[in-house]
Order: C-alpha cells, then structure tokens, then sequence
C-alpha cells in the first residue's frame, strides 16, 4: 500500500540551536579576504551536501557567513567556503 | 604588506607494504652462510654475519660495497641475506596468514564466496576506497562469511577448520600445516581475490608473509663494541642471527642427507623459534631467548616499542646540552624569580660571549680567573670553560685549564666565543615534569649557591606542583640573547603569576606566609618597637616611619601598622576575610572577629590578612595590586610578604603538636552522648525497617529510603562532634589558626583527630561488600546497624578499633584507585589534544590559525580577550568600575 502521509521535512534554519547563515555577497567577500590577507581555500569549509547549504541554496565555490550567538562576543561572524563532496 | 605564508608539504600517503623474496636478495649485498663474526686474527670472515661487504664501524677502514668509509663519507651500510632451508611463518603476520586460509579454497586457492556475492563486495569495497572510507568492518564481514562456507563453490573441495595455535602454528581440521604446505596453500590465491583479503595486489603476495629468505641489517644497525681487556662484545642482533645461521645450516645438512622426518621437523620448529624470537623477543607462548647472562635478549621488536623504544626514547624525546638536573629544596629568602644554583653546577654549565672591543678586558680577566678559581667549594668566581675561535670556516674549541688559561687569554681575538660559567643575574629556565601546563617550565634568574640542590621560594611550589620530599627539577641555559630576551618578557615566573586558565593568581603566599600574617594582623596584635624593626627590616623597609603607640615608656606597633608598609598608597579594599564565620546577622563593617578588611589609602584600617588577601587564587589584594601596578609590583609584593611572614611568625613563635587536638573530658562525654543518640536513632530506622514501618520517599526504593536516612543520621553525627570539639578549639590554638586562615588543613581534619572521623563510603554507599550479609565475621548475618557497615565512631586521637581501621582502609583506598586512574587517563588525553593543537597559534591579526594558514577562528575565543588578562574570563570588570567611580577614585 502506498504512503499516504507525506513526510514533512522541518526547516531546519529555525531551530533555535541553527545560527543564522547567509550567503555573502561579492562585496563582503572581497571585504573578507582583503582583511585577513587570504585566500578563500584558507577559511572552513562546509560540504555543499550539508544540511544548510542545501536549505539556502549555496553552492560549490559561494562563502557562506555564519552569525553566531556568542557567550564571550554576544555576536561572532565566522565564514565557511562552500566545498563539493565527493559523492 | 603580504602574509608570509611557510611552504607546507602535506604527506599524500604512506604504504606500508611486504617485502618481496626477490627484493630481499635484489638489496642484498652478499649471502651469509658462515656463523662465525671474526677469524683468529680479529678479521671479519666473508659471507659471515659481519662480513664488510655489509658496512663498515672501524674508522679508516673502507666498505666493500660502496668503498666509502665510516667518517666523513658516511657507509650508510649495507643488508645481507640468507636463504632459509625450509621455509618459515612470520609472526607478525599470523592473523593475516589464518584469515588467508580460512577465507580460500586449499585446493583452488579462490575465495570462499558464490560470484554474485563476490562482486557485491568488491563493488562495496570499492566504493569506500573512493570515499577514502573505512573499511575494516566490511572485511571482517567477508572473513565471517567464508568460514561459514562448508564448501568451495568452484571446485567442491570440502572446507577445513582453520585453528591458529599460537605464536606460529597452524592446523586445518586438527592436522598441523607445514609452512611449506601453508606457503604453497596461499600461492594458489589469484590475484583477483586479493582485495577481499585485504591485500594491495600491486604491492604484496599472501606467501610472502612466509619467509624464504631472511634480510640481515647492516652491521651499522648492529655494531659490536671492543670491550676495555680487549674482548670483543657482539650485538643481540647479532647473536640471533648467529642462531639463525646455525640452525639453518643443520637443518640443510640433515634434510640434504636424508634424516629422519622426526630429526628435520625438530631443527625446523628450533628455525622457526629462532626467527620468531629475532623479530619479537616477546611474543606470548614462547620462552624468550636470552644471553648467557640470563637477561632476556633486545630483538627488533624491543628496539621499536615502548617507552625505552627508538619513537619514544630517540625521536619524540631527545638529550639536550646546556641543562641540569638535582633535588630541589626550599629559600624563603629567595625571590620568587631566582633559583638558587648549587656552585658544582655553575661551574659546568655555560653561557656563550661573543669577545667584541667593549668586552674584550673582561672576557681576559674572566679566562684567567680559571687559575685562582679552583675547587674551592664554599667560594665561588665564574671563569671560562671553553674558548672557542673561528678561523676560515673551521671552529676551534679550546678547552681552558688553569694551565694555559694565561696562555689562553692573552692569545684572545676579537670575534671569538667564550664560554663563560654562570653568573648571578643569567636566566635559566627551571622545569618538573610532569610538564602538564605552560607554568611548568619558567625562567628565573640565578644565585650561585653552596651546597647540592636547587633552591627556590616556596610561593612557586604550586605551579611547579613540587613539594620537597625527594623531587627532582630540571634547569636549561639559554644559549644566545634573542632566546634570553624572549624568556625575559614571556617566562620569567612574574609574568605567570596570572593563570591562563582563569585570569587570576596562582602564585601567592602558602602555609607559613599566612599564619604569619595572620598572626601578625589579628586584633590588636602589636609589637615592640625593637621586633617591628626587626620585620620590617626584613622586607627592607625603607618608607617612612610607622605610626608608634607608647605605653609606660615602651614604645609599641601595631602589627597592622606594619603589614600596611607592603600595601601601595592607592589601594582602597574592602572585602571578608577567610577567618569570616558567616555569621547569620552579618555586623559587617564592626565584625567582633576582625574578619572584615578594610584597607584605605594603602593602610590596613581593620581586619585580618589570612589566605583571602595573600593566597593564591583568593587574595583579594594581591590581585589588585597586580591588576594596579603590574607584574613587577605584584612579586614585590609576593616577595615582602613572604618574607614578612615567615619574620613574624619566628618572632611571635607557632608550633602546633597532638595536644592542639585535645578537648576536655566534658567535650568528650557531650559527643559520646550525641553518637549514642545518633546510634539509638539508626537501630530505630532499622528496626523500622525491618517491621515494614519505614515510609519509602519519593522515587526511592524502602532500602534506598533506609540507607540515605542513615547516611544523613551519620552524617549529622559527625558535624555535631566537629561541632562540639570546635566549641573547644579556639583561636588560642595553632593548628586552629592555620585551619581558618587557610594556611594549612581545614576544621574537618581537626573534628576528625578530636572528635569522630564518620561515616566510611566505597563508591558514595555504605560499606557492605565482604562475606556474605554481612562486611565482616564479627558481625550478625544481615546486620544494618551503623558499626557493621562502617561507621567510625572513634577519633583519630583515640585511634580506631579493628573493624573500625578495616573500613576506613576500605575508604582510603578508594580515593588511591580514583587518583591513579584519573592521572593515567588525563594523562594520554592531555597528549592527545596537545599533539593535535601543537601548530595552531594566535597570529597578529587575532585570528587562529594552524601552520599551514588554515584560518580555525576569525577571531580568539571570539572576543580576541587574552583569559590571563581577564577578570574571570571578562574582557572589563564592571562593577570595579561601578565602585571606583562610586568612591570617586
Ligand atoms: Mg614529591
Ligand atoms: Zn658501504
Ligand atoms: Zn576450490
Ligand atoms: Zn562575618
């Protein structure tokens, strides 16, 4: 017999332990490198297969920048490079 | 400006791989057949075990292989072989060996497996490899599978049981294998079939793992050294070998002439001994091979492992120059940034000088103190022990004696490197492993000094976590002024009084320093003018004049007066003292025990100083003075109060002995009386119990309930004896006073010596394990009162009963196991993470990276605030803030 129920996948971006992530934008990156003097294969990475790549849409090669609640800084800016899996 | 980023390399791969018979024989440079090492005359004999084809040790002499000598041109050596007559297992690859057998056909050498199953696991365990995924589980999975098959598939011979005997021997249905029979066995498996054995076809055959021909090292990796009568000593390698040899070459003999089969299979079991014990003198289930002297010999293997093995002995850890090593013990007169160096040290290690036009005069004079120096064991002046002179590229070390030290020095050209002994003032760095924080390596600055031990100030006992019953300590130079230079600013022990860990201090005053102070601030405390001078002379006092009480012509100080001559002008305090009772009704700024310090103006204006203003994490104004006026003044600081405490308290005398635990007989009668009650009380619980009266709590089972009742009922007895004996013990008594100033044990300890030491718990319960129903045989079968699961009614003063000592081992060994354990594991924790944070550094821009320029945080502990720095991890503390600016400040 075939499912009638179908399963609702929960957005994840609300949970209250996902911070926010945001896709970054040509100015904010060019922003980002300038100021560390890097290049993007020295931030973090994140696999394009992640939970939050796929529910924002990011793919192989955007920057992705995550906004975190922080104990010591209220607020902390991180980046992560959007890498391909393997697979 | 650019980011110099460092060239990196990351290592791809390592593979680790089989040696190939062929390859063995391709790398050897001869064949050893003989087992003798050197002939009658002392030559080494050709195709022997040391044979020079093989390398050569004796300087001068020339290798037959490469013709390149020991000494400059470095033989690296050369390996040899021998050809097994039979052939031989390997142990360190038995397992593989018995899963190879266990998983083919003995017949057609295929898997064990159907096609179709065959294929999904090589598709399987082709996918992991792509993935760069484990695979270990998937082939422990096909192992299994293929014992459980009764028959080849292919060619229908029926599967045998593989047993492993260990260390080397294996039988198929009961009957044993010959490793000729095991080798001939894995020939058979195809090559397609390899990658579900777990074998990287292009590199390695399953019967290499069964040895034909055996490499022999070099005779560089086993030289033999020429003892002092002449005797030659050969290596254990080398010994082995010459078993090896010797079995190989009788086993030959006898199997070429026919022997018996029993006679050969004994000398090719003695073979395969042999070779076992060369690659592993500790393999389980073989007696291991030792020299004539009885001790057991180092083989591969043992050279390797372990603790004392080439990785942890040789390559992880290394020998340096330039260091001491000798038992500590304590100066209180030390600052707590010198070390006291004993003189027979001083004279042996060394500081390199550069010898320019501004110092050439001295390093002379310095030369030539060598002569008047001598050995003179109380009196010490630095000379130079080596000189060494750089001409054209080629160095020169001269070793000064008082012989040519006149020579020596007036021969003295600019540019040249002395080696002048220590001196007051060099920095050294000072280290006790365990090393288990950055404070456990810190520079200090030297005192030369008699006798044999180092010194140190006892405030830097706890980083070092050292005490003086035996310890040993280890002291590195510094070998050049950009290394002295950054020890100064990031070593020396003042710039660590601030723990990373939590922002406040770790050195303070200990034991004695508080006592002292204690004693010295308490109430009205005062002194003779003549004893005030004496304390303050101590710390050198040299401001202006303390405030002088006089009383029938005597002139006092109150000893408040004189500790105030430590604090800076500006400090204003206020905060409870450790002698605090917390009283109910808090009277705070009149407290009747002096316990509430006021400081204005840098005067003490009331209250004691006890562990909560010296101590170590808790002094309230050590750290505000550090906070205030910086590091220097902080071990100023450290440094007077030390010494002031210890001046005091020699003057106002402390001694404390096991009559400060006395109480008097009337105490004693109120907590035998309140145990009685206590007891009384758990029999009714019991007896409750037992009729089925006692009312289980919430969550709890009726045995829970009468447990934690009586654990409570206990535990009230013993507070109320504490309570009873602290009634009696007042400040009057020393080890009173060293309890509540924090300076040493705590009013437990007391109300156990004096009044009753309580309840004994293995695992946080009730003692009840031991015979059955009950601990122990002088008890009633399923006895629940308080004595049959150990409690102590006695106290340490007394002493115990028998069963009452039995118990309180049982307790005191729990807390032995707990330490020991959790030290060995936090131990390899600690190793662990430190070795994967080892390259990950804080760079200029506040971000976090790791050596090869992966950012890991943008920012430090994402608010970039040092934790040393911090005020309990805050980047500002406020409500300093909020008072200063309330009081105006
Ligand atoms: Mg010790
Ligand atoms: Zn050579
Ligand atoms: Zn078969
Ligand atoms: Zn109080």
């Amino acid at each position: 017999m075939a499912k009638t129920i179908k399963k609702q996948q929960f957005d994840i971006m609300k949970h209250k332990l996902v911070p926010l992530h945001e896709i970054a934008t040509e100015e904010e990156i060019k922003e980002l490198l300038e100021k560390f003097k890097i290049t993007p294969d020295q931030l973090p990475k994140i696999l394009n297969t992640d939970p939050v790549p796929i529910s924002i849409g990011a793919q192989p090669g955007q920057i992705i920048k995550v906004i975190r609640k922080s104990q010591t800084a209220k607020e902390a800016v991180a980046y992560r490079l959007v890498v391909e899996s393997d697979k | 400006m650019e980011r110099s980023r460092s060239i990196t390399k990351k290592i791809g791969s390592i593979s680790f791989s089989l040696l190939a018979p062929s390859e063995i024989r391709k790398m050897s440079a001869t064949k050893v057949i003989t087992a003798d090492t050197y002939d009658d005359d002392g030559f080494p004999i050709a195709m022997g075990l040391m044979d020079p084809r093989l390398g050569v040790i004796e300087p001068g002499l020339r290798c037959k292989t490469c013709g390149l000598r020991v000494g400059k041109d470095k033989c690296p050596g050369h390996f040899g072989h021998i050809d097994l007559a039979m052939p031989v297992i390997h142990v360190g690859l038995v397992k593989s060996i018995r899963d190879c057998l266990r998983s083919t056909c003995r017949e057609c050498g295929r898997i064990l497996l159907t096609d179709k199953r065959r294929e999904e696991y090589l598709e399987e365990l082709s996918k992991y490899k792509r993935e760069g995924r484990d695979n270990t589980y998937h082939l422990k999975q096909i192992i299994k599978e293929c014992v459980k098959s009764e028959k080849c598939t292919r060619c229908d011979r029926e599967v045998g049981k593989i047993e492993l005997d260990k260390p080397t021997s294996l039988r198929e249905n009961g009957k044993k294998l010959t490793p000729s029979e095991i080798r001939e066995w894995l020939e058979k498996i195809p090559e397609e079939d390899l990658p579900l054995l777990d074998i990287n076809k292009e590199s390695a055959r399953p019967e290499w793992m069964v040895l034909t021909v055996l490499p022999v090292p070099p005779v560089t990796v086993r030289p033999s050294v020429t003892l002092e009568t002449g005797e030659r000593s050969e290596d254990d390698l080398t010994h082995k070998l010459v078993d090896v040899i010797r079995i190989n070459q009788r086993l030959q003999e006898n199997r070429d002439a026919g022997a018996p089969q029993l006679i050969v299979e004994d000398l090719w079991e003695l073979l395969q001994y042999h070779i076992t014990t060369y690659l592993d003198n500790q393999t389980s289930g073989i007696p291991p091979a030792r020299h004539r002297s009885g001790r057991p010999l180092k083989t591969l293997a043992q050279r390797l492992k372990g603790k004392e093995g080439r990785f942890r002995s040789n390559l992880s850890g290394k020998r340096v120059n330039f260091s001491a090593r000798t038992v500590i013990s304590p100066d209180p007169n030390l600052s707590i940034n010198e070390i006291g160096v004993p003189i027979s040290i001083a004279r042996e290690l060394t500081v390199p000088v550069k010898v320019t036009s501004h110092n050439i005069d001295w390093c002379k004079q310095m030369i030539k103190q060598k002569i008047s120096s001598s050995n003179k064991s109380d009196e010490y002046r630095p000379s130079v022990n080596y000189v060494i002179r750089q001409t054209e590229g080629m160095k020169q070390r001269i070793k000064v004696t008082e012989r040519n030290a006149e020579e020596v020095a007036d021969k003295l050209e600019l540019g040249t490197i002395i080696e002048r002994q220590l001196m007051n003032g060099d920095l050294a760095l000072f280290n006790r492993q365990p090393s288990l924080h950055r404070m456990s390596m810190m520079a200090h600055r030297v005192k030369v000094v008699p006798h044999k031990t180092f010194r140190f100030n006892l405030s830097v006992c706890p980083p070092y976590n050292a005490d003086f019953d035996g310890d040993e300590m280890n002291l590195h130079l510094l070998q050049g002024e950009e290394a002295q230079a950054e020890a100064e600013i990031l070593m020396k022990v003042q710039e660590n009084i601030l723990s990373p860990r939590f922002g406040g201090a770790i050195i303070g005053g200990i034991h004695d320093h508080i006592s002292g102070c204690f004693l010295l601030t308490h109430k009205d405390r005062r002194v003779t003018m003549d004893d005030a001078s004496h304390i303050l002379a101590a710390v050198k006092y040299e401001g202006k004049t303390t405030k002088v009480e006089v009383e029938n012509g005597k002139k006092y100080v109150t000893g408040k007066e004189i500790f105030s001559a430590l604090l800076p002008d500006d400090l204003n305090l206020e905060y409870k003292a450790k002698t605090c009772l917390n009283c109910e009704v808090c009277t705070a700024p009149k407290c009747p025990n002096d316990a509430y310090v006021i400081i204005k103006k840098g005067v003490l204006l009331q209250g004691t100083i006890d562990e909560n203003s010296i101590g170590a994490f808790k002094g309230k104004a050590l750290d505000r003075i550090i906070r205030d006026h910086g590091m220097d003044a902080g071990r100023e600081f450290i440094d007077n109060v030390t010494r002031m405490g210890i001046a005091s308290i020699t003057l106002i005398g402390f001694t404390t002995s096991i009559d400060d635990e006395d109480i008097p007989d009337e105490a004693k009668r109120q907590i035998e009386e309140g145990l009685q009650k206590a007891m009384k009380k758990i029999s009714g619980l019991v007896k409750a119990y037992e009729n089925d009266e006692l009312e289980s709590l919430p969550g709890r089972s009726l045995e829970e309930t009468l447990e934690m009742e009586i654990m409570r009922v206990t535990g009230r007895a013993r507070d109320m004896a504490g309570e009873i004996a602290g009634k009696h013990l007042g400040l009057n008594n020393s080890a009173v006073i060293m309890a509540k100033s924090g300076a040493r044990g705590s009013m437990l300890n007391l109300s156990q010596m004096s009044g009753c030491v309580g309840q004994q718990a293995v695992r946080g319960e009730r003692i009840h394990r031991g015979y059955q129903y009950r601990t122990l045989p002088h008890f009633k079968k399923g006895d629940l009162g308080a004595q049959a699961k150990g409690f102590v009614a006695s106290c340490y003063k007394t002493g115990l009963n028998p069963t009452e000592y039995f118990f309180h081992s049982m307790g005191g060994r729990e807390g032995l196991v707990d330490t020991a354990v959790r030290t060995s594991r936090s131990g390899y924790m600690q190793r662990r993470l430190i070795n994967a944070l080892e390259d990950v550094k804080v760079e200029n821009d506040g971000t976090v990276r790791h050596s090869g320029g992966q950012i890991i945080q943008f920012m430090y502990g994402e608010d970039g605030v040092d934790p040393a720095r911090s005020t309990n991890g805050a980047a500002v503390d406020v409500n300093r803030i909020i008072t200063d600016i309330k009081e105006g400040i």
